[in-house]
């Protein structure tokens, strides 16, 4: 190849290059949340829910299914998440029946059944809440990868635990993740979603 | 030629600084290649990603994790089986940080920049995205 037309080619590769910088990358319909692909079945457990029944996932088939995990106690991620996920759930209007969040506790010590259902009923009386053995629980956290440890904090103690919530579609598919931080608006969108598929 | 080349090179740069960047989305991949774990376990510490990764926001602002090694690693809050991938969309500019078990320092920090505002900072951006090859995913 000639110099010269070896130039304009590099030219043109480089043109070519900052153009598709600029081009639109698709217009699929994203997840807000981080996305599982492919995605697994969501990990069951078999719980003492708030509710008074035994808390399975596979109860939430045809629903999308918010599971969260904290502790009754904790006063400032589980009380931002639930009212959150609160005013999601109305948001959806008639969707609303459509969205289960499921609350499972990483301080069996003091999260009974009552005290869940108490403390939940403060933010949306659907809200249904686990709890179980410390090794039942244990159990539950390794499935979703969910850290917690317990500290000590003046004569009481406290439990630091992972912040994010999981969103499993209706047919028990564990489709994503919602990091901590995350609007009412960003879980109507993923909802919608998921619930149009 | 060497006009032509000039002149072109100079209408590049000027569209470059003023054309606005679009994109409906752009991934920034990374892989964690099979064996880590057990490389990691055989007292390996290599590193097999970037400790830092820097994101701009509307252009290249989901991170993209997949996980090929044979077994479940941990990315920041998302536990990845084998052969799974996650993919996080970034919507506020921030410094990030993350555990990750990839890592063998078990951290890892996301940057997510703005969307270069300037024509300099187009400019710049442009240019810097042409030694990025995972910009171009």
């Amino acid at each position: 190849m000639p110099p010269q037309q070896r130039d304009l080619s590099a030219l043109a590769l480089l043109l070519a290059l900052l153009v598709a910088s600029t081009l639109p990358a698709g217009a699929d319909e994203i997840l807000k949340a981080g996305a599982f692909s492919p995605p697994r079945q969501a990990p069951d457990f078999s719980l003492r829910g708030s509710d008074g029944s035994e808390l399975t996932l596979r109860r939430y088939r045809g629903r999308v299914v918010v599971l969260a995990f904290g502790f009754t106690s904790c006063i400032d991620v589980c009380p931002t998440t639930l009212g959150v996920l609160a005013q999601a759930r109305k948001q959806l209007g008639e969707d609303e029946r459509a969205l289960q969040v499921v609350y499972v506790t990483v301080d069996p010590e003091r999260d009974d059944v009552a005290r869940m259902r108490t403390f939940l009923a403060g933010f949306d009386p659907t809200f249904v809440g686990g709890t179980g053995t410390a090794e039942e629980l244990a159990a539950v956290r390794e499935e979703y990868g969910i850290l917690a440890s317990r500290h000590v904090v003046g004569g009481s103690y406290s439990v630091a635990h992972s912040s994010s919530t999981f969103l499993i579609d209706r047919s028990g598919a564990l489709r994503a993740l919602m990091p901590y931080g995350h609007t009412a608006d960003d879980y109507v969108h993923d909802v919608r979603i998921l619930l149009k598929e | 030629m060497a006009c032509l080349i000039a002149g072109s090179a100079f209408c590049a740069a000027t569209w470059a600084a003023w054309s606005p960047i679009r994109s409906a989305t752009r991934d920034a991949v990374f892989e964690i290649p099979k064996g880590t774990w057990a490389r990691r376990m055989a007292g390996d510490a290599f590193e097999i990603l970037p400790s830092e990764i820097r994101l701009t926001l509307g252009v290249q602002d989901i991170l993209q994790l997949r996980n090929l090694d044979d077994v479940p690693q941990v990315f920041g809050p998302a536990l990845l089986m084998p052969g799974q991938s996650f993919r996080l969309p970034f919507e506020v500019a921030s410094r990030y940080q993350f555990a990750c078990t990839a890592h063998a320092s078990g951290q890892m920090t996301v940057i997510v920049e703005p969307m270069p505002a300037s024509a300099w900072a187009r400019l710049r951006w442009r240019v810097g995205a042409l030694w990025k090859p995972e910009r171009w995913r």
